[in-house]
């Protein structure tokens, strides 16, 4: 039996990742932007007795390569020569979808036409007749929801059906001409008209209502900042309680694996490494790390599946197009709050060379899931512990949004400079389409999401914690003399770290959290104890630990900025690497932000020193 | 009916116009096919960005932003 090869195409945002994950059982992720599948994704299910060999192909707007992903696609389409090409289609944006469906539908024979998201069409009165649809396209048409996984079934019936159709080998896709496409968009308009019934004329009223408060000149900026205020309070409010609790549990089960290690006569080195070492670095991660990465990560998919964030590139564009920098970076900015590396990806849709690297290169202003909890926990410490009770909150929450708007001050100061020395060049012309907004599935989103973050910080931890935490404990207990090899590593890093405001033991933190930026905070604490003589605490009494250790105001205000303005993390540097084919663009986006890191925190602690604070 | 040809960006919030006309380039002019933008297309005006720039536009069921600069290459024919 041979495997037969579907190729799912379409407009961006139109839904084929969902159709992709109900057909295969796969959870690739999902989100409502246009652009968000960049690389292809390969899935495999098998339909009576029949394999198929699935690919998720990149959003296209038609068979004219202008962008990198328009290229893959076509690409795609001329060389491996599909079994069946299923094309996706939105029922509430049928019209525009019909002009691609047209277009692949003269160039191929085995096509399919899956009208998706056929809930969201009735609920805005839309009615589609299928049948006479099928008919004037001369192709099969299948109506599904794919999200509830309602008629994927008859999709895999009649993709069944289709690949028994002999593929034709010599489908080639013509150059289009300003004729053809002529001829294309008039024949989608004369079809949907004889396909689609508005129940109500004004269908899609709710959206431009909305849209037209998100981003008016009055609320549109207030709105984006009390958004991003109230994901941050529930964030700080809902990680507290969990810290706490986690931190109980754990450390309380290191006090029985301690009884449980003696009780098996392990040497004491062994016990001390072991858990002073390796568990409790791991411990620190997870209690302090992991509760506000599991809870911003949802909320934030949240935003993200309601087609908000496009607005948000919409609202900002002005300030993009000032630093000569494309519209869709908002996109990609906002992409960085989960992952700097996944935004890296995501830089694709940006189609002009110049504009994708700026992209690129100044993602790491944004700080991601992982560094998020550092700034949190600077600025609980330091900062907005002074005021008690609600106010408290305002304080943080207003500090947090502060330190974001300075990452992305920073992004437009240096998109600017790039594009005024080492990337000179204009915009490029850009269409930003504003998707339909969807009601996020909620519960789905929050569980799947949560569960997704949790196992994987609990991974890194286990991958990049255990390590770090081993070569710490190896150092503090290594003597040369009097001082242990830490002491010495982290005295020879002291001067240089004092004139940007931070310590040996921070400097030397954020280089081994290079592999992951979660740990710099672990590692800070564990270096502080495993040097002094605390070695019990909890969460409240970080603040003694590190005032201990000399800390001051400045020192946190000045690792709050490092953390926000350094090298990007192993992944994301990798991820560069292989986004640019390029080292010197990588070294580039890892010299970029720890420059500017360097000399703001050099300036604010010489600045605060004079003035004595 | 007095028809007058003028810049896309020019239109005012929910007037509509039909393309007549894109000056750009044979590239720019891809990129606009693409969007369905050709000659006859109706377009309508949506709403602007709090800076005015760029601005909303509804065109084949879709609402897609341009920039001003991009907009005004393209010409249409409004019905006063």
């Amino acid at each position: 039996m041979t495997v037969k090869n579907i190729a799912l195409i379409g407009n961006p945002n139109v839904g084929k990742s969902t159709v992709f994950n109900g057909l295969t059982g796969l959870s690739q992720h999902t989100g409502n932007w246009p652009g968000k599948t960049v690389s292809l994704a390969f899935g495999t299910f098998v339909h009576r007795g029949q394999a198929f060999s699935l690919i998720d192909l990149p959003g296209i707007y038609s068979l004219m390569a202008n962008s990198p992903e328009e290229a893959v696609a076509i690409d795609y389409l001329r060389q491996k020569k599909p079994d069946v090409v299923v094309i996706v289609a939105d029922a509430t944006c049928l019209e525009r979808n019909l002009n691609l469906a047209i277009q692949i539908a003269q160039a191929y024979c085995n096509v399919i036409l899956c009208v998706n998201l056929l809930d969201e069409a009735k609920k805005k009165g839309i009615q589609i007749d299928l049948d006479t649809l099928s008919r004037l396209m001369d192709i099969p048409v299948v109506g599904v929801v794919a999200r509830s996984k309602k008629n994927l079934d008859r999709l895999k019936d009649q993709i069944l059906c289709t690949s028994r159709n002999p593929a034709d080998p010599d489908s080639v896709l013509a150059d289009f001409t300003e004729e053809m496409i002529t001829d294309s968009v008039n024949r989608a308009s004369t079809i949907y008209r004889a396909c689609v019934r508005l129940e109500r004329k004004d269908y899609n009223a709710p959206d431009r209502t909305l849209d037209r408060i998100v981003t008016s000149k009055s609320l549109g900026y207030p709105i984006m900042l009390l958004l991003l205020s109230l994901i941050f309070w529930i964030t700080l409010q809902g990680a507290n309680h969990i810290s706490e609790y986690l931190h109980m549990i754990l450390f309380g089960l290191q006090d029985h694996l301690f009884v449980l290690l003696t009780s098996w006569n392990a040497p004491v080195m062994l016990i001390d490494m072991l858990l002073f070492g390796v568990y409790q670095t791991v411990a620190w991660v997870v209690s302090v790390m992991l509760p506000p990465m599991a809870i911003f990560f949802p909320l934030f998919t949240l935003l993200e599946d309601s087609g908000y964030l496009p607005r948000v590139a919409f609202n900002m564009d002005r300030c993009f197009r000032r630093a000569c920098a494309h519209g869709k970076q908002a996109l990609t900015m906002c992409m960085g709050f989960g992952c700097n590396a996944c935004a890296i990806m995501s830089c694709r849709i940006i189609d002009s060379q110049r504009e994708r690297l700026m992209a690129i290169l100044t993602n790491n202003f944004v700080p991601c899931n992982g560094r998020f909890p550092t700034l949190i926990a600077l600025i609980s410490m330091f900062f907005a512990g002074l005021s008690a009770g609600p106010l408290q909150d305002v304080i943080a929450v207003g500090l947090l949004v502060a330190v974001i708007l300075f990452g992305v001050i920073v992004t437009l100061i240096v998109s600017k400079i790039l594009s005024m020395t080492i990337l000179k060049g204009l915009p490029s012309s850009f269409a930003l389409e504003l998707p339909p907004y969807r009601r996020p599935q909620f519960v789905k989103v929050i569980i799947r999401s949560l569960l997704d973050r949790t196992i994987f910080v609990l991974g890194r931890a286990v991958v990049v914690a255990t390590p770090a935490g081993l070569i710490i404990w190896v150092l503090a207990n290594t003597y040369t003399g009097e001082t242990s090899l830490l002491n010495i590593f982290t005295n020879a890093l002291d001067p240089f770290a004092g004139l940007i405001g931070l310590d040996g033991v921070i400097l030397m933190a954020f280089i081994l959290g290079f592999p992951a930026n979660e740990i710099v905070i672990p590692i800070i604490i564990m270096t502080y104890m495993a040097t002094g003589s605390i070695t019990e605490l909890d969460t409240l009494q970080l603040r003694t630990l590190l005032v201990e250790n000399g800390w001051t105001t400045t020192t946190a205000l000045c690792t709050l900025l490092f953390c926000l303005l350094h090298f990007p993390c192993g992944t994301t540097c990798l991820t560069i690497r292989k986004e640019t084919a390029s080292w010197k663009w990588t070294a580039a986006a890892f010299i970029i932000p720890t420059v500017c890191g360097l000399i703001v925190c050099f300036i604010v602690a010489q600045t605060l020193y004079l003035l004595g604070v | 009916m007095n028809d007058k040809l003028l810049p896309l960006d020019r239109l005012r919030v929910g007037q509509k116009g039909v393309v007549m006309d894109i000056a750009a380039t044979d590239s720019e002019k891809r990129r606009f096919w693409d969007l369905g933008l050709i000659r006859g297309t109706t377009v309508e005006s949506l709403h602007k960005s709090p800076s005015g720039d760029p601005i909303a536009y509804f065109i084949m069921g879709a609402v897609i932003a341009l920039r001003n600069y991009d907009a005004e290459k393209v010409l249409v024919a409004s019905s006063m």
